[in-house]
């Protein structure tokens, strides 16, 4: 089933399809600005990978419109956005938040260049070169006798 | 020392992929079984009250009757993967569970003619035309099925067509749990 409207949604998601039906837009440009402005940070949730703006399935369709009435309704984006998580979850947020839940998403990154930096130190500390410790004087009388003989 | 130290580190690459291994064993025999879909996301309506929504037919209250638990599913007439899970709905109706239908986006003579062809399991079938209430529930696609306990909680949830093995394995021992 998922399969098949994937296979759908592809077949008429060029980008020229996004939003074509000028119905849809809000009159006020502002507005639909904002609209389009929320919309792309929303995942098509038949899709998976497009925005609703993006997708020519229903559910987008459904979803554009709920979008654009709650912008004339004068809702904040982040209420928007909020109103869709508590319905779809994060999955709807097509950039995923910062929580406990992503860390490991957000700073693997910085793992693996911690990782590296350390192994980059080991294997330097491990080549430098032992530092010269100047000769006692028992050695020193040693070399002194080795070199005249 | 230094020489055990050397081939533990070397141990590591292999200790990690063997743990990837076996997490993609993992994964590949969910799939074949069906108890893993790569593609699903977890409702965020488990554990949490249905929302309140009134459709013809059906309305918030009646999930929270507090008589037994009962199986919800969205379907619609146009769905053909509604009609491959139709023996596992039959199943959980033989089985004497409380089954509610809601039809999104569907015309009523055209869903009344679904249910006269592929068998109707349902105790009540409402009527989401607009799909509004669907949303609500984050319904991603027909079909998808919840599991409310008699408090009008929903204990379970699955996107895509039912299994007899999900039937059997899941929904019938959550029912038995919250009699």
């Amino acid at each position: 089933m998922k399969g098949l409207l994937l296979a759908i949604c592809l077949l008429f998601a060029s980008p020229a399809w996004a939003i074509s039906d000028p119905a849809e837009a809000l009159a006020n440009p502002a507005q639909e600005a904002r609209a389009v402005e929320v919309g792309r940070q929303l995942r098509c949730l038949v899709c998976q990978n497009e925005s609703i703006e993006d997708s020519g399935a229903d559910l987008a369709r459904d979803l554009r419109r709920i979008v654009r009435q709650r912008v004339v309704a004068g809702d904040s984006d982040r209420r928007i956005v909020a109103w869709l998580v508590a319905r779809y979850g994060n999955f709807v947020r097509l950039s995923p938040p910062l929580d406990p839940s992503t860390w490991l998403l957000w700073f693997s990154p910085l793992v693996a260049l911690a990782g590296a930096g350390g192994a980059v130190l080991l294997a330097r500390r491990r080549q430098a070169p032992a530092a010269a410790v100047p000769l006692d004087a028992a050695e020193q009388s040693r070399l002194r006798d080795l070199l005249q003989s | 020392m230094m020489a055990t130290r050397r081939r533990l580190l070397l141990l590591a690459p292999l200790g990690v992929a063997m743990a990837g291994g076996a997490g993609f064993y993992a994964m590949l025999r969910g799939m074949t079984a069906g108890t893993f879909d790569p593609r699903g996301v977890p409702s965020m309506l488990v554990g949490h009250r249905v929302p309140p929504f009134a459709l013809p037919g059906l309305t918030d209250a009646d999930l929270a009757a507090g008589t037994q638990p009962v199986v919800v599913n969205f379907f619609a007439s146009w769905c053909v993967p509604c009609i491959e899970e139709a023996p596992a709905l039959a199943m959980l109706h033989d089985a004497g569970a409380t089954l509610y239908g809601i039809a999104y986006k569907d015309q009523a003579s055209k869903t009344a003619a679904f249910l006269d062809r592929h068998g109707h399991p349902y105790a009540r079938v409402a009527a989401d035309a607009p799909g509004r209430v669907a949303i609500d529930w984050g319904v991603t696609g027909v079909p998808e099925t919840y599991v409310i306990d008699k408090a009008g909680i929903v204990r379970w949830h699955f996107a895509g067509p039912l299994t007899p093995a999900q039937v059997d394995g899941a929904i019938l021992p959550l029912l038995k749990r919250y009699a």
